[in-house]
């Protein structure tokens, strides 16, 4: 019989939560790392017993934890994230030019093929490559430099690489996210880079609201069925591109509010999405105290809430961009973690949820595996 | 001339490393704070970077050198230790400072 394994991120530690593929009840076990900051972890899609975890603290820096047992055992591997060459500098939010300096590895994305190969993105903003398992680690430095790179400023929470897509078809395309320069598209498996920008406006935000970079794009996702089909929640603004990221158009009406973190994809139905709307740039949670997930059937045309199980009451919690995720089982799970430590589960693509654990430290990711 | 001189971790550090409450390091030369963390740093590779930063060899902003009751964090790192900690009396202590939760 299938099982899920969810793979939970938190301020003070990860966590393992397991569940055979009814995903009624549910194992927890953890805390792994207790104490750290767990921004990631990640398991690899050609070996899902190998993880990889994003370990980091205000103290300590940035280490990098690898299980080849589905997260029973942890072993440290490599953490020097030195960038090459030239530091170059960004504009701080004071307006000074600071140099390029890294702070911590936001998110770990394995290759789809390769359990030895895996991404990592960086703030401040950079993307890392290992061949060898975590070992060693070298930037791909085409990204950061694009001529734009030194033009990218922080968002709230830094300037970070926070998103990366490998092309499910064609791994040699790759999109990378970044808070908040916006969208960068690879055709040549990360070498080179260019903005996939056109659609997205920032009014408000940037002194150009089309501008080619400097968006404060907060997730993006898409259906391994439908490579060219993106979707992408804004920091405000949810969007849809059908062409691989040329043209972006705006898909958020009908929402409550199009401000979010985190959107995602049903496993089995590509026009199926799912957001969670928070209420502002300044509020950092559901509108009304009302923690709904709302969930498109066309692609971003209509949404419905979604809030059987969830409290519509009093409800004050943050969805981070990297905090849902959904399985490949039929119905398709849908899962997501808050800033009130809440787990919340649905094992019919949304219809119903109930909170899988509630009260771990604030969660800053989930993922999901399916396991045979 | 060698000197053997104990470090004190925090604990997170203490269990990365996989040691206990104290660690004895032999230094070669002048017991320095940049010769104290080189021998800490051979010793148990994982600890690089996770004290001082692994590029410029500065101390992270949120750690603290301390012995007996001398806050050493300031000090420039080739000045020469408390005799007391050259000679194994006081430890060495590395402190992660009072900041956030």
């Amino acid at each position: 019989m299938s099982a899920v394994r969810l793979l939970v991120g938190t301020r003070k530690g990860a966590f393992v939560l397991t569940s055979d593929g009814s995903r009624q009840s549910w194992q927890v076990e953890g805390p792994h790392f207790a104490g750290w900051e767990i921004y990631h972890l990640k398991g690899s899609p050609a070996d899902p017993q190998r993880l990889y975890a994003s370990q980091s603290s205000g103290w300590f820096g940035q280490l990098v934890q690898r299980s080849d047992d589905g997260g029973n055992t942890w072993a440290p591997v490599g953490s020097d994230f030195t960038y090459q060459g030239e530091a170059g500098t960004h504009p701080w939010y004071d307006g000074t030019l600071r140099p390029w300096e890294f702070t911590r590895i936001w998110h770990l994305e394995p290759s789809l093929d390769d359990p030895a190969t895996v991404y990592a993105g960086a703030q401040d903003a950079a993307l890392f490559r290992s061949t060898d398992s975590g070992q060693t680690w070298q930037e791909m430095v085409g990204l950061r430099g694009h001529p734009t790179a030194p033009s990218w400023q922080p968002g709230a929470g830094g300037l970070c690489l926070h998103t990366i897509i490998i092309g499910p078809d064609d791994p040699s395309r790759m999109f990378v996210a970044i808070s908040a320069a916006g969208v960068f598209r690879s055709v040549d498996a990360g070498e080179t880079w260019r903005p996939a920008n056109h659609g997205l406006s920032s009014e408000g935000v940037l002194p150009d609201p089309d501008a080619d970079v400097g968006h404060c794009v907060h997730r993006i996702a898409l259906h391994p069925s439908r490579p060219d089909v993106l979707f992408m929640q804004k920091h405000w603004d949810v969007m849809r591109s059908d062409d691989a990221g040329n043209f972006w158009y705006d898909v958020g009406e009908g929402l409550p509010s199009d401000f979010g973190f985190c959107i995602d994809v049903h496993a089995h139905e590509p026009e199926t999405v799912y957001v969670v709307p928070i209420t502002s740039d300044s509020l950092h949670y559901p509108p009304e105290g009302k923690l709904r997930v709302y969930r498109s059937r066309t692609g971003g045309h209509e949404w419905e809430p979604l809030t059987n199980g969830l409290p519509q009451q009093n409800c004050y919690v943050n969805v981070y961009r990297d905090a849902m995720a959904v399985d490949s089982l039929d119905p398709c799970g849908v899962y997501f973690g808050t800033t009130g430590g809440q787990v919340y589960a649905s094992a019919d693509a949304g219809d119903s949820w109930a909170a899988v654990v509630r009260d771990l430290p604030a969660v800053l990711s989930v993922e999901a595996q399916t396991l045979p | 001339m060698s000197s053997l001189v104990r470090v004190r971790l925090p604990a997170q550090l203490r269990i990365l490393a996989g040691v206990g409450p104290e660690v004895v390091l032999e230094v070669n030369g002048p017991v320095t704070q940049r010769l104290v963390l080189g021998a800490l740093e051979q010793q148990y590779p994982l600890l690089v970077g996770t004290i001082r930063d692994r590029n410029t060899a500065k101390r992270r902003p949120f750690i603290r050198f301390f012995s007996g009751e001398a806050d050493l964090s300031n000090e420039a790192p080739d000045s020469l230790l408390p005799e007391a900690v050259a000679r194994g009396a006081e430890m060495f202590v590395v402190v992660g400072a009072m900041a956030g939760g």
